[in-house]
């Protein structure tokens, strides 16, 4: 596992030493705070200090752009054929996966924290709960794990980048999907109400909800934390392979 | 030093590689000769643990590559065909990572950094991010990076492709000056390389060994006969 440390040092770095870095986060913000403050998201018309009209936009926005930050994760380096160098040099193939899904993360975690001028805004116009604001930070930065678990396995199926975003949308879409109650009753249509349930479970949003009301529930973080677990266990397969 | 027995590697129906067996000692500068797609550097991917062989054994200093990927890939340097490597990092900052990844933390890494800089004459561009470097320049990055841990054995996947005349020149003394303490097996489709650097050759056909000899050997299967024409007899079948 001491390997894991050089290999996420690279990659995270890499994300800075192109544009790649700078245009994410900038874009992720600008289009963050203005879905805010949009009426839809009715910043100032709820009236209210607190960040749900920020957070709540999370899901939508991660689903188009955590793949973005994904795809180049595992495509770019079959393209260029640094694969090929990576696993010749004395790495195991657990020790990179899991390097690079750490430093893609953390790049992620970045951009949620670089909100931090919205927490600060709210503040100063009110007097809002700061657990909830706390939590929410938390709940976003596992989610944001998990999206980027899928996309992570998305990316090493294909040395193109293109696929890779689209088959991380198309994932991620469906896990997200699951939790709308439109959808969970078009397939309480086809499947029996406890398995159809049992899939809604599988939602990025039934598990994200309780994060914005200032819950953290174990059930969640476990919810999250399994299923960055597991594709990442999927992940190393497909390389092996 | 390196021992492959038995290799086989396939693809659908296609058999890359068919029960190609050698050795390498140390101070042997092994060429590894073949056609283009004769499954060349498919060997060579076998015995750097980067493809797991369909049946064989690839040994380095007596451990299976397929029992111990990690130990073997340790005492290996590997030079990929096209020298791969991060773009967007400078030399210094990949040869930095390579280290890292090699057990060279922080001001450990200076030294062996600056040996394979020396070696490789990369020095005027130490601070240019990969990308922006000349063929010649990438090959020397790859090269760099394969001698920085001073291995014993060394992988060289066609080391002077697409390199002008000095460059080739000056690859090939830099590998003849290594070659006493290490074991070398260098993969090329130019001829005049065996006389230039090898001590000795092995030529393979649709994936399997033709020929396992010294160079003047090859020479004397037709007295007379230039390099090219004893090659193209060995491997009309690929044509």
């Amino acid at each position: 596992m001491r390997q894991i440390s050089p290999v996420f040092k690279r990659e995270f770095l890499g994300y800075f030493r192109s544009p790649v870095a700078y245009v994410f986060l900038v874009a992720f913000l600008v289009i963050s705070v203005s879905l805010a403050f949009s009426r839809y998201g009715g910043f100032f018309r709820a009236g209210i200090a607190g960040m749900e009209s920020y957070f709540t936009f999370y899901p939508w926005l991660f689903l188009f752009i955590v793949p973005a930050a994904g795809m180049r994760l595992w495509s770019e380096e079959k393209r260029s054929g640094t694969v090929e160098l990576l696993f010749t040099l004395p790495v195991t193939t657990l020790e990179a996966v899991v390097g690079k899904f750490l430093a893609g993360w953390a790049f992620l975690a970045i951009a949620v924290l670089l909100s931090f001028p919205m927490a600060i805004t709210v503040g100063y116009l009110g007097d809002p709960d700061w657990g909830v604001i706390l939590t929410t930070y938390f709940g976003a930065i596992l989610m944001a794990g998990g999206y980027l678990g899928v996309c992570a396995l998305a990316s090493a199926l294909t040395k193109n980048q293109v696929i890779s975003y689209v088959l991380s949308l198309g994932a991620c879409a469906v896990l997200l999907f699951l939790g709308f109650s439109s959808f969970t009753e078009t397939l309480e249509g086809w499947f029996p109400v406890a398995v159809a349930d049992a899939l809604s479970n599988f939602s990025f949003i039934t598990h994200y909800d309780a994060f914005t009301k200032g819950l953290i529930d174990p059930k969640d973080v476990v919810f999250f934390l399994s299923l960055m677990g597991f594709t990442l266990f999927l992940n190393v397969i497909v390389l092996e392979r | 030093m390196i021992e492959v027995k038995g290799l086989v590697k396939t693809y659908g129906a296609k058999r890359a590689v068919d029960g190609v067996t050698f050795s390498v000692q140390r101070g042997e500068i092994l060429g590894f000769l073949g056609p283009n797609g004769a499954g060349k550097s498919t060997t060579m991917k076998m015995i750097t643990g980067f493809l797991r062989p369909d049946a064989g054994t690839a040994t380095v200093d007596g451990i299976d590559v397929t029992a111990e990927p990690v130990t073997v890939k340790r005492k290996l340097g590997y030079l990929a065909e096209s020298a791969p490597a991060y773009p967007e990092m400078t030399v210094e900052e990949f040869l930095r990572f390579i280290a890292d990844v090699r057990g060279f933390h922080n001001s450990s890494a200076d030294a062996p950094i600056e040996r394979a800089i020396k070696l490789t004459h990369l020095n005027p561009v130490r601070k240019q991010t990969i990308e922006t470097l000349s063929k010649g320049f990438k090959q020397r990055v790859g090269f760099a990076q394969a001698l920085l841990h001073d291995p014993p054995a060394l992988v060289l996947d066609e080391p002077t492709d697409g390199l002008d005349p000095n460059q080739k020149n000056e690859v090939r003394a830099l590998i003849r000056n290594m070659a006493a303490e290490k074991a070398v097996i260098l993969s090329t489709h130019i001829l005049e390389e065996v006389d230039a650097v090898c001590t000795r050759v092995i030529i393979i056909s649709r994936g399997k060994l033709v020929a396992d000899e010294t160079p003047a050997q090859l020479r004397a299967r037709q007295p007379g006969a230039r390099l090219d024409e004893i090659f193209r007899s060995l491997t009309h079948a690929d044509i």
